[in-house]
């Protein structure tokens, strides 16, 4: 009998495998899934005396998109954004983070913008309260100030419909 | 063009590995000459497509050719030339087409050092290994084509994880790679014994060098990783117990046990089947080892692909290859008759003692390691096991295996007295126990964990010397000329052993001694720590070719005399604005000097939090493991295995003549 024992111990692993492969370990919920959008006011790429506060958008499901003019996934994810702002889909405010060398403004002039707003994080502060490692990073925030949903990368047609659609669905917008 | 000559060459490849496998077990198991003879050349062939794959896409990342998505996902045109070369494994696909790649290379190996096996054996061997090749190379065809193409072509790439730009993981992964699929080489010996049934000690003296060799890589590629996450990750660990450490750690711990009992089942002709189920574990822990860092079925720093159906189609093939050897020991077991006996203390016992201990060290990082996976798959939520459990767990049970390895070497096989080994090792014990007492307290008061450091250390070094002295009683001559007719393989081990000791003082001194301040600096401040004294400079704007960074100048100096400048960086990518702490170290025998930049504060003119650290004797622990490597190199290349070799040739070279 001694010698099926580690065929027995493989096979009970195997088991537990198999059912760890349909568990995510990385769906840790997000810190800020849930919890209201840390507040700023920051003024705007272009228009120095306007401003940007997620409280302007309260009553109404819109998109954070966090991006900087010297990342190359952001301008891969552009075209997609260019698309969902031709569309009407969802209103899109994209933070333009560290931006030392003040591109942003040029940048948009020439290949289009996407946002309704562009507020201006120069120093990356408004990003740390926002829990954000790099660029691209993308929020949902629904109409009450509640983060409901964070992607980070680039968004593609595929993300948008197994990610973004549903939840938008789901917050009726 | 390229991409779909490497995917061509992938697809014979795989073609060659069948033919590899299916002619010569057939034939092995007939008794078919003609059909085991395909071993060789299949092998061989198998191995030339697979490089010209691999080639295929290393040219592909060095021309920046980013219509193919690998090399769009994972380089970036900015990207230094050799990056882009390492990146070819950075990726998924990559680093598994590196594995195939590897795996035949390890076959070729085998083909041509096989000359002087029985012809059955060598293409049951050559045969089995094909059969891995054929599962890695359909799961890369099937689900992992490192030669898709992106329609239309990316404008540029995302650029490679930062963390792994750096020369140390140039080569890590491929001495990794060399260890775990080495294993692969005593794995199908162990295959090869069953399937034939001949269980003689004839297929442990053949597997051994081999196992050996794949050991010493093993070791080297474990001990490059850490080194790389000591200099890169910024925190001045070594070591950090995350699952794919574990998953190269477990292998090692498993191969560690077998060359052990390899030795005994060569010598002694006992322990004949534990001995080839360590062969099948070893091996199952390095596609194990894959698995889990292939699938994401467990989350860690580096597991960097996450497909079920990648996870399904290795997961699969891991149940076949695992499974289906473990059918194949059960039901061969009963053939595997041991040889001669021994007394409780003799080599062997020790030995055995030696696998028991390793293999229980072995099932705590496996429990440790796979814990949260159970606890999510029975519902019982979410957690994770981080060093605390594996510093109370393993460090106790790999003590004993420690004290014991300097008794080893110096038992008679079969039976030995204890009083007479007490009676030679009760100067090392008491010399050894002093030591390890007084020396913390000298240091720095008392430390118990200090003190069993540095007994241990001192405990194995001198029953190395102690060994040395006993082989040096006898024979004639001066002593360099015995010290060098002593044989390959015992330098090895003892220089493998040595290599222990020193680690073990390394980790001791590191582990109680090192200190490490997070300070606050401006441009012309200054902070102390164990007697350096580091003036920063401030920061300069530095352009690299891929990023910028913010390059810190500090000035160490020791009791007035300046030591060092280093210049730590803070960089950020231009591909995806990730953040990076580029550590400077100042190395030398007994210490490192390491300084990192924190983050830059508010509001101030070029303030920073840099973190210092003193990190004494941390090299030791990085040449401890050099000997250990060393060691297992010079033990493969002993005399006797290249004597077994030449035996077969001479008499087919004097027939010749007199034909």
């Amino acid at each position: 009998m001694k010698r099926w024992l580690p065929l027995v111990f493989f096979i009970v692993l195997v088991g537990f495998f198999a059912k760890g492969l349909f568990l995510d370990p990385r769906e840790v919920p997000s810190p800020f899934i849930g919890r209201q959008a840390p507040m700023f006011t920051l003024p705007l790429v272009g228009d120095a005396n306007a401003s940007f506060s997620p409280a302007d958008m309260k009553g109404r499901v819109w998109m954070l998109n966090v991006w900087a003019p010297w990342c190359v996934s952001c301008r891969q994810e552009h075209g997609f954004l260019m698309q969902l702002a031709q569309a009407r889909v969802i209103p899109i405010v994209g933070l333009n983070w560290k931006d030392k060398d003040r591109e942003a403004e040029a940048l948009l002039a020439r290949i289009g913008s996407p946002y309704m707003a562009v507020p201006e994080d120069l120093d990356g502060r408004v990003g740390i309260d926002y829990g954000v490692t790099g660029t691209p990073e993308t929020y949902i925030i629904d109409q009450a100030g509640i983060v409901r949903l964070k992607h980070i990368g680039p968004i593609g047609p595929e993300v948008w419909k197994d990610k973004f659609e549903p939840k938008l669905k789901e917050l009726g917008a | 063009m390229i991409p779909e000559l490497g995917h061509f060459a992938l697809i014979l490849a795989l073609l060659l590995a069948l033919t590899q496998s299916i002619l010569p077990l057939v034939g092995a198991h007939r008794g078919n000459l003609t059909l085991m003879g395909v071993a060789r050349p299949a092998a061989q062939g198998q191995f030339v497509f697979t490089a010209l794959a691999f080639a295929c896409l290393a040219y592909s990342f060095l021309t920046n050719d980013f219509s193919v998505e690998n090399v769009a996902r994972n380089s970036f045109s900015q990207l230094p030339e050799v990056y882009r070369f390492t990146a070819t494994w950075g990726s998924h696909e990559g680093s598994l087409l590196l594995w195939v790649l590897i795996l035949a290379f390890w076959s070729t190996a085998v083909s041509v050092f096989s000359r002087h096996l029985p012809e059955d054996m060598a293409a049951r061997v050559i045969g089995v290994m094909g059969l891995i090749s054929v599962g890695f190379l359909a799961f890369l065809l099937t689900t992992s084509n490192p030669f898709e193409r992106l329609l239309p072509a990316a404008m540029d790439g995302n650029d490679m994880n930062p963390l792994l730009q750096d020369w140390g993981m140039i080569i890590h992964p491929p001495m990794l790679y060399m260890g775990y699929v080495g294993f692969a080489v005593a794995f199908a010996f162990a295959i090869a014994a069953l399937l034939s049934g001949k269980m003689d000690v004839a297929w442990a003296r053949w597997s051994r060098p081999w196992t050996t060799v794949a050991w010493a890589f093993l070791t080297l590629g474990i001990v490059l990783g850490s080194w790389w996450a000591y200099r890169e990750l910024g925190w001045g660990g070594w070591w950090f117990w995350d699952p794919t450490e574990n998953a190269s750690f477990m292998p090692w711990l498993a191969g560690t046990a077998l060359i052990h009992s390899l030795a005994v089942t060569e010598k002694r002709g006992a322990f004949k089947a534990w001995t080839v189920l360590l062969a099948l574990v070893a091996f199952s822990l390095s596609l194990l080892g894959t698995f889990l860092v292939r699938s994401g079925v467990l989350s860690s720093v580096h597991a960097f692909a996450t497909d079920p159906a990648r996870g399904a189609f290795i997961l699969g093939f891991l149940a076949v290859v695992i499974g289906g050897s473990l059918v194949l020991y059960a039901w061969r077991a009963p053939k595997m008759i041991t040889g001669s006996g021994f007394t409780w203390f003799s080599r062997e016992s020790l030995l055995l003692a030696n696998n028991v201990i390793l293999i229980a060290a072995l099932g705590s990082v496996l429990l440790g390691t796979l814990y949260p996976l159970f606890m999510d798959a029975m519902g019982l939520g979410k957690i994770s096991v981080g060093p605390p459990y594996f510093n109370a767990v393993f460090v106790p049970v790999m003590v004993p295996a420690l004290f014991l390895m300097a008794i080893g070497p110096l038992v008679r096989w079969k039976e030995a007295s204890l009083p007479d080994v007490a009676t030679r090792l009760k100067w090392a014990l008491a010399v050894a126990l002093a030591i390890g007492l007084l020396l913390p307290l000298v240091l720095d008061g008392f430390n118990p964990w200090a003190s069993l450091g540095f007994f241990l250390a001192t405990w194995i070094t001198l029953a190395v010397l102690a060994g040395f002295a006993d082989r040096l009683k006898y024979g004639q001559g001066s002593l360099m000329h015995k010290l060098s007719s002593l044989p390959r393989g015992f330098w090895g081990m003892q220089l493998a052993h040595f290599g222990m000791a020193v680690g073990i003082a390394g980790i001791a001194v590191v582990a109680n001694y090192q200190s490490e301040r997070d300070v606050r600096m401006e441009p012309g401040s200054y902070a102390e720590l164990a007697g350096y004294t580091f003036i920063f400079r401030g920061t300069t704007e530095h352009e690299g070719p891929n990023y910028r960074a913010a390059r810190g100048t500090l000035e160490v100096s020791q009791n007035g005399k300046p030591v060092a400048t280093l210049h730590p960086e803070k960089r950020t990518y231009n591909a995806g604005g990730m953040g990076m702490t580029e550590a400077a170290v100042h190395p030398n025998i007994f210490r490192d000097v390491y300084v990192a930049m924190g983050e830059q504060l508010e509001g101030q003119n070029d303030a920073w939090t840099v973190r210092l650290f003193y990190k004494p004797f941390i090299n030791w622990l990085w040449f401890g493991a050099l000997f250990m490597v060393i060691g297992g190199f010079l033990a493969a290349s002993d005399k006797r295995y290249r004597i077994a070799l030449r035996s077969r040739e001479v008499p087919k070279h004097l027939a010749a003549q007199g034909a």
